[in-house]
Parts: C-alpha cells; structure tokens; sequence
C-alpha cells in the first residue's frame, strides 16, 4: 500500500475497530436505524466538512463555517415564514448571497494577501453578526414543502431510515470526491495547497482558484445551514456555534494533511461517521456526560495529527512529493 | 517591505483609541466623568479598562506567539481550564494562594503542552492549539463535573473585583504584567530571539538561537496569561463557568494582537501597542452597549475593524513591488 494513503487507512481501521467495540458493548447498536440516524445527524456536519476539505487541501482554513450555517438558517426561515417565499426560491437566494460571501472572502485572501485565518475570522463575527441583527430568536418554518422534505426518507428493512438529507450528504461527498480528483478544479485546489509559487509557475489560475474554493466553502456551508433547518424546522442565529471546529476536526481524522496539498474527500467522510460514533457512543452508554465527546475528539485529533507527522516524517522527501501530486 | 510600512502608519492605534473614545464621548458625553467612591473609581472609562482586563492579558501571551509566526487558539478553553481549577480547589478548602497557584501551574502545563507539540514535533500552531481548544472545555467540565462552581472566597474574589489605589484590580494587574513582559522581552535578547525565529525558523536555529526552547518559553507565557485571566474572569462572576468562560476571546486576543500592528506572518510585535488594541476593542464595546445599540452589532463593527485593518495592511495600498514581494512571503506563513 502507497504510504500516503496509510493516514486514510488508520482511520477507516480505528472507525471499524471502534464501532465493533460499541456493537460488543450495545448488540443494538448493529442496526439499519442507528446507521441511519448517523447519516441524518451528522448530515450538516458532513456537508460543511466537504468544503472544509477543499479549503484544507488548498493550504487554508475556513473559520466562518459555522457561522454561515447559523446565517443561512436564520435568512432561510426569515424569507419563508415572514416573507412568505417558497423554500425552493429561498434556498436559491441563500445559496446565492453564501455564493457572494465566500467569493468575497476568497477575493480577499488573494488581492490582500492576508492568512485565509483573520479574513475568514472577519467572516465569522460578520456572518454571526448579521444572523443575530436580523432576528434575536427561533424563527421556526411552517411550510408544508418543508415537512414533506424532511419527512421524504427510503426505510430500509429493520426499522432504519435514509432520510433525505442523509442522502444529500452522500451525494455532496461523492460529488466533492469526483470534484477532488476528476477534474481540472480538484487538480487546481491539489497544486495550491502543495506549492502555490511552483503553482503560479505551471500557469495554475491562483486567483479564480482561491475565489472558488471559498465560495465552495461558504455555499456548501449554506447548503449544510439549509439541511439544518430541516433537520430542525427552524433558523436561530447562535445555531451551530463551533461547527467549524468540528468540520476541522472531521478533516484532519480523515487524512488530510493540514499543511495542503494532501487529501481525501471520502477521509472525511470517515472522519464524520467517527465523530459520531463518539456521540452516538456516549447516549448509548448514558452515563458518560456530553463534555467527554470533547475530549475524545481532542485526544482523536492529537493522535491523527501525530500519526501524520510520523508518516509523512518517515518517508524520504523524493517520495513524499510525487505522492502530493496524486490526482 | 511590511515593516517599512507599518512605520509610515506611524501608531496609528492610539490614533484609533482616540477616535472610539471621542465617539463613544459624542455619543455619551458622561462617559468620561469619573466619580470617587467607596474608595474606588467609578465610571464608564474606568469600566472599559476593567472589563478589558482580561483580553489584554490574553494579549500579552498572544503577541508573543504570533511573533513566532504562531498562533494560540487554546486560550479560552485554558482560561476555563484554569478558573475551574482555582474555583474547585477553593470550593474544597484549599487556601487561596495554593488554589490560585495550582491554577496558573495548570495554565502553563496547557501552555508548553502546545508548545511541545509546535517545537518538538513540528505541528502547525493553529492545529496545535486546537486540539486543546476542542478538548479544553471537555477538561473544564470534568473538573466542574459539569455545574458552574460558584464560591465565597474573599482574597478570590478580591482578585476580580477590588481596587487598588481606586484602579480595578483586574487593571492593574494587567498593567503589572504588561510592564513586567515588556521589560523582559526589551531590556533582554529574548525579544529579538523571537523576532528571529518569526521571520526564519531554521535561519535562527542555524543562527544557534535554540528554538524549541523559545517557542516553548513563548506558548507557555500564551498559557501562563490565560491562566491569569481564566482567574480573573471566574473571580469577577465569583464562579467558574466551565461552558461560557472565555468562550471566543482568543478570536477577541488575536484582533487585539493584530489591531497592535504585530504582524501575523511573524517578525514584527509589540506587547504595548497589543494591550492597546485590547482596549479598542473594549471601548468599542462599551461604547455600542451605552449609547443603546444591540449588542449583536459588536460582532458586525468588529468585523469592519478587521477588514479596515486589512485594507490599510495591503499590498494594494503599498506599492506594486510590495505586491510581490508580499506574494512569496504568504506562501511561506501558509
């Protein structure tokens, strides 16, 4: 096996080592509806994680995620229910302003050339900023296209269901790892992140390339406040306060080398099914108190970063470079 | 090129203060009438430098790191670790010089815990310090168990809330602190090490500055301050809330550091000018909660703030060889 992919590895391995350990523990847990749960839970988490992964690979780091979510929900709930707007018109103007903000933000990273760090953190207090001065409290949707579309799912036999939105974080995955790895753009964000001067030299377009990355950030961000609001019939300004973290975390477990370049989509995806794992882990067991899903995400995140440092330390430097350039 | 350029702004942070004040004075012309009682001073003024206390401190540790090229996500969960420990500790009969000293202990524990991960293996700061942002609050709600431990302690809460000479302790602690580091980074070779290992790594390493040791030095001060301020903050509210306490002032510190001309692609600092931004941003605060606007908009003026900033530090505002120059220095700080 290819070196580079061992990251990848060690966390599909650890993710099915953790969840047989939990199906020992909690025979119960070994069902279609606790796998199906896991998919809807964790489906904004996940979708957001994908833009995180462009955004890492690329070399920077989106601080305005959750932020975003929380902006979408509230300017999503605002439209349908005082303004009356049909959720699919809403979710199109949404996903157009979110579209507008991280090109903005990507503008601002290139022409500035500032930390993606600070211009993303401006993103932040702007994005919680403007959800919290539009509306202080729950705006809660009551449109019947809303209730069918959280209510759409496939059961599956054993009582599990595969809700709409866990399927749209299926399909934003596949759709992010084709993206990745099948076309011009992913091959683009791969060279960004291993050296943006040599990029510069192979005639890579840095700057359309880094406008893009943070719209695809902030718009599937949007997308992920969108699939939140489903999953809970209402947009609240201080929603999904430190997703971004999350989503980091999330990154980093699947594989993907913080310092750019290096990565997997679909490791993120394995990096969401841990983390919820650990959550799902924690109310099976019931007498684990929430703040220890924390501390397993940060002890997760530690030994994922050290296992990378020990992989990508190990291996001679020649080799590591052809690898980063895999696509 | 950047250096050249922050000299031409020539202080441009005590301009600003000026201007925050003289807004928040149009808007509330009381503001700076301050009135002598119970032995303290009393008044909006005086508040901006209490309750900008701790974000200065955490300012202090945080120049620091960002000089390096760092930067120290993990201060909030620290301050939450760190007033857990001392509230704990005097909730369970510890005396308050032992609580308040196991507590900083515990702050600079965090601190070089970030800095072994930065200096010896090598890890990305904002990652680094991650991981104990994640898991900070987790730790700070074990050692709570959960509940905001609330507590009686006179010499604790005299630590948050008293005055000395009628200034706020909180004040002047941070004041004694700032002039402490100053002296230690100025009148030393400490603060040029530093600068060195900003602009290049491996060229002050060669140089045979010893780099682990600094960096280590460096995020221990970031948790050694945290730790202060933890103490501070849970001594003002006479509880230790392990959820809410610093909740995003590293993001507050980190503004606060950048507002202080300290360059964030390393080199460049100064801890002053720092606890300056610190102040901005509270009289910001202030100023928006007197004059009768909603608090949420403290959020929005700080994101101007940030992007004002930006502007007056870009490439585009210099010149088209600054352009360049600037490009292949981003690539580095990635």
């Amino acid at each position: 096996m290819k070196r580079s992919l061992r990251p990848l590895a060690a966390t599909a391995v650890i993710f099915l080592i953790a969840y047989a350990a939990s199906v020992l523990q909690f025979p119960s847990m070994l069902s279609t509806r606790v796998l199906g749960n896991f998919l809807t839970d964790n489906a904004f988490l996940g979708i957001a994680a994908v833009g995180m992964t462009f955004v890492i690979i690329s070399g920077g780091i989106d601080l305005s995620v959750g932020a975003v979510i929380g902006f979408t929900g509230v300017l999503v709930a605002v439209l349908i229910s005082w303004l009356g707007f049909h959720p699919l018109l809403a979710f199109v103007i949404v996903l157009g302003v979110a579209a507008l903000f991280g090109a903005a933000m990507g503008a601002a990273i290139h022409y500035l050339q500032v930390p993606s760090f600070i211009v993303t953190l401006a993103g932040m207090f702007l994005a919680r900023g403007g959800a919290s001065v539009i509306t202080q409290d729950s705006v809660p949707i009551n449109h019947e296209f809303y209730g069918a579309l959280s209510d759409l799912m496939i059961r599956l036999p054993g009582g599990g269901r595969l809700s709409f939105i866990g399927l749209l974080m299926i399909a934003i995955f596949l759709g992010g790892a084709l993206l990745a790895h099948r076309t011009r753009f992913g091959s683009y964000v791969y060279a960004l992140g291993g050296n943006p001067v040599s990029a510069l030299l192979m005639g890579v377009p840095v700057a359309r390339t880094t406008v893009q990355i943070y719209m695809l950030s902030s718009v599937l961000a949007a997308l992920s406040g969108i699939v939140f609001s489903l999953y809970t019939s209402a947009g609240y300004p201080l929603a999904a306060v430190g997703v971004e973290l999350d989503a980091i975390s999330a990154v980093v477990i699947g594989g993907t080398l913080l310092t750019g370049g290096y990565g997997f989509v679909l490791g993120t995806f394995v990096g969401v099914m841990l983390l919820g794992l650990v959550q799902t882990y924690i109310i099976f067991d019931g007498t684990l108190s929430s703040w220890w899903t924390k501390i397993v995400i940060g002890i997760l995140l530690f030994l994922f970063i050290v296992l990378q440092r020990i992989i990508f330390a190990a291996s001679a430097p020649g080799e590591e470079k052809p690898e980063k350039a895999l696509v | 090129m950047k250096r050249l350029h922050l000299e031409r702004l020539a202080n441009p942070q005590l301009l600003a203060l000026a201007a925050v004040l003289l807004i928040n004075w149009i808007l509330f012309p009381n503001f700076f009438r301050i009135t002598w009682q119970d032995g303290r001073l009393f008044g909006s003024a005086i508040d901006v430098l209490n309750r900008g206390a701790p974000v200065a401190i955490l300012a202090i540790g945080m120049t620091g790191v960002i000089a390096t090229k760092g930067v120290d996500l993990s201060v909030g969960a620290i301050m939450a670790v760190c007033g857990a420990v001392a509230a704990t500790m005097v909730v369970a009969g510890y005396p308050t010089p032992i609580a308040v000293i196991a507590a900083l202990g515990v702050g600079v524990v965090c601190g070089l815990w970030n800095g072994f991960l930065v200096a010896v293996l090598d890890i990305q700061p904002i990652i680094a310090t991650l991981v104990l942002m994640v898991a900070g609050r987790g730790i700070a709600q074990l050692i709570t168990e959960g509940y905001i431990v609330t507590f009686n302690d006179p010499t604790l809460i005299f630590i948050g809330t008293g005055s000395l000479l009628g200034f706020p302790m909180a004040a002047v602690i941070a004041l004694v602190l700032m002039i402490l580091v100053t002296l230690v980074v100025k009148r030393t070779a400490i603060g040029l090490f530093i600068q060195a290992i900003g602009v290049n790594r491996s060229a002050a390493s060669l140089a045979g500055i010893n780099s682990r040791m600094l960096l280590m030095l460096v995020y221990g001060l970031s948790g050694f301050c945290a730790a202060i301020a933890g103490i501070l903050v849970a001594a003002d509210i006479r509880g230790a809330d392990a959820n809410n306490s610093g909740l995003w002032l590293e993001l507050d510190a980190i503004l606060a550091v950048v507002i202080g001309g300290t360059s964030l692609l390393g080199g460049k600092f100064s801890i002053p000018l720092a606890v300056v931004g610190a102040i901005i941003i509270q009289a910001m605060n202030t100023g928006i909660l007197v004059s009768g606007f909603r608090p949420e908009f403290n959020l929005i003026v700080k994101a101007g703030m940030i992007i004002l900033i930006l502007m007056l530090q870009s490439p585009l505002v210099g010149s088209a060889i600054g352009f360049f120059r600037r490009d292949d220095k981003r690539v580095v700080s990635k």
